[in-house]
């Protein structure tokens, strides 16, 4: 069966800067599949590209774009307009603004529900309630009632989630839907969504920048640099066997109990993720990588280290780490 | 919702007595209100007796709860100068200068409602400059001149409209429209910020990312919360055409309540000053608070203050 999302050759710009440069991933039907990396290499706006969301000034185009056998890039606004919501919903980092302050939540979660599946809003309003309380929200019949700001921003986002599920989405896409929640909190949505993906068979496109979270619900893996996947791989695949520098520099900045020695600090990568710009050659992170050489300037070729793991490097696969001298 | 209502209003009752104890020391301080009426030619025994029949000679203090008194009950007393009762003046003259205020805001946010969505939603194209460019020229147009200017045109050259006089509902188009202008170019600009601010929130890519079609977008979440600031300048707007409104009412001959409290001051006709200031302030008052009402209908956030 094929892919539920089929992103080949990806490419968001902004005005001159290069956001998304030729990304590439797949998310499979009934799967988590996270895509990973720092703060502004190009995952948000990847997203955001795939619903046609992108923010004025924003140009997206792609060798393959996918949905459920659909060509997404073949799709007017308005018919854009129809999946988003629909087949296909999304769920953003901030859930303290991200509803609508000036109406109810009943208002807001039935309008999902009139606009692309029809009925009457009473039925909307009694699907609304029922996936309140699918999601872990007490007394859903009250909060139909009530606005944003009597909201916490945990029951905000379970609002948000169960919005997103009102007309029962093949797709879910999350970005960093846990961020801004305390950890305790985190961690209920986190579990909330998995026990989603199980039971409903949803897929889910998972943004984040945190590890601990991707060791926790991914399937598949996408590790995101400067506008490129850099590397593809299964989820326990990838924390065992890195193969791209820079996958590799992410881990080691991750303490991982029993792997961490008490005197040896933390690894870090120096630098920031570079902008990009247009008719850039090479390996973008080859200004902070400790094995670039004169090589990373040219074409870079994608390796294959196992049956779905690949990366974008010149160094062969299963390379060592020089030994510290 | 009824806490707040009642907070405004008692809010709203302490405002007119301020501005009615201004109102009349105001009028008190601007010399012997005898001399004045009496008149220029009058001796000191004519002043004495004017002093005495319109009460001036009592204690400052008893006059003002005298006058306070009187005016709770709508009794403003009698006009120096018409041979009419102050209520009664302010009653025919009334519906003139409401008629006025409501078509020119009325006027006012036909027009700049759709100019400021429109630019915000072509911001920093030439139609988002171009309606810039026009509150900016309207902001600098005074009244009276686009006023004769509309007189020549319309009144005089084309023909279409009376420049003068309150006969019919064409006398009021003109006036309103100069009166309106006051209006736009404020009211263009908040709603341009307003909805500009909206369709750049969070909210809104939600609403986008739900699938809603773009008119519900547009008007219903994101002008939602524009309107807020707007609806309150709106009101604050309404508020100056009805008090400000003197020069229009002066230049086509309305003759409004603007108009008699100018005439009254210029013919030292104290009770109709102060009862026109009076007047005004309650209907400021009236309408800030049915500004505040509106918001709070429109901003949730706002009903449990």
């Amino acid at each position: 069966m094929s892919a539920l999302l089929d992103i080949e050759g990806l490419e968001v710009t902004f005005g001159r800067t290069a956001a998304v440069r030729g990304a590439s991933f797949r998310v499979e039907r009934g799967e988590t599949h996270c895509l990973v990396g720092e703060s502004g290499c190009g995952k948000s706006v990847s997203a955001l590209a795939v619903m046609s969301l992108l923010a004025r000034g924003g140009q997206r185009s792609a060798k393959k774009m996918r949905f459920a056998g659909t060509d997404l890039t073949s799709l007017s606004d308005r018919e854009m307009a129809r999946i988003r919501g629909n087949r296909m919903a999304m769920i953003f980092q901030e859930p303290m603004t991200s509803l609508n302050p000036a109406f109810t939540i009943g208002s807001q979660m039935a309008e999902v529900m009139t606009r692309h599946k029809g009925g009457s809003r009473a039925a909307a309003l009694d699907r609304a309630a029922e996936l309140m309380a699918r999601v872990g929200i007490t007394a859903p019949g009250m909060r139909l009632g009530q606005f944003p700001h009597q909201l916490s921003g945990g029951l905000r986002q379970r609002v948000m989630i169960a919005m997103a599920l009102m007309c029962d989405p093949e797709l879910l896409i999350a970005d960093e839907p846990t961020t801004a929640l305390d950890v305790t909190v985190q961690a209920q949505i986190l579990r909330l969504l998995a026990g989603l993906k199980r039971e409903l068979g949803l897929s889910i496109l998972l943004i984040t920048h945190d590890l601990g979270i991707v060791a926790r619900v991914a399937d598949h893996v996408s590790v995101m640099y400067a506008g490129e996947v850099v590397e593809r791989a299964p989820t326990a695949e990838l924390f065992r066997a890195p193969q791209h520098p820079y996958t590799r520099g992410l881990l080691s900045c991750v303490p991982v109990p029993g792997r961490v020695q008490r005197d040896r600090p933390l690894g870090s990568i120096p630098g920031v993720v570079p902008a990009v710009g247009a008719g850039f050659a090479g390996c973008a992170f080859r200004s902070r990588c400790a094995h670039a050489d004169e090589t990373c300037t040219r074409a870079i070729p994608r390796r294959q280290a196992g049956d779905a793991h690949d990366y974008l490097c010149r160094l062969e696969p299963d390379w060592a780490e020089p030994q510290p001298a | 919702m009824l806490r707040l209502i009642a907070r405004r209003l008692a809010l709203g009752v302490l405002v007119a007595l301020t501005v009615m104890t201004l109102a009349f020391l105001l009028t008190r301080l601007s010399g012997d209100l005898a001399v004045s009426i009496a008149g220029p030619s009058a001796t000191q025994a004519d002043v004495e007796i004017v002093r005495k029949a319109y009460g001036l000679d009592r204690p400052l203090y008893v006059q003002f709860f005298a006058w306070v008194g009187r005016a709770m009950v709508g009794d403003f007393g009698q006009s120096y100068f018409f041979k009419d009762s102050v209520a009664n003046l302010i009653q025919k003259r009334l519906p003139i200068t409401l008629t006025l205020g409501l078509v020119g805001l009325s006027l006012a946010l036909v027009i700049s409602l759709p100019l400021g969505i429109l630019a915000a939603l072509r911001e920093n194209t030439w139609v988002d400059r171009g309606v810039t460019m026009f509150t900016m020229v309207g902001q600098a147009v005074p009244s009276f001149w686009l006023a004769l200017i509309l007189m020549i045109v319309l009144g005089l050259q084309l023909g279409v409209l009376p420049i003068s006089g309150t006969g019919t509902w064409q006398h009021f188009v003109m006036p309103g429209i100069v009166l309106a202008f006051t209006a736009i170019p404020a009211l263009t600009r908040l709603t341009r910020s307003g909805m500009i601010e909206a369709m750049a929130s969070d909210y809104i890519r939600t609403a986008r990312a739900k699938g809603l079609s773009r008119a519900r977008i547009i008007f219903k979440h994101a002008l939602r919360n524009a309107a807020i600031p707007v609806v309150s300048i709106a009101a604050v707007q309404l508020g100056f055409m009805l008090g400000g409104s003197i020069v229009i009412e002066t230049v086509f001959a309305l003759h409004g309540v603007g108009y008699l409290g100018w005439e009254s001051i210029a013919k030292n006709d104290f009770p109709v000053v102060q009862a026109v200031v009076l007047v005004l302030a309650v209907f400021y008052i009236g309408l800030t608070l049915l500004a505040d009402i509106l918001n709070a209908l429109l901003d949730p956030r706002l009903r449990t203050g």
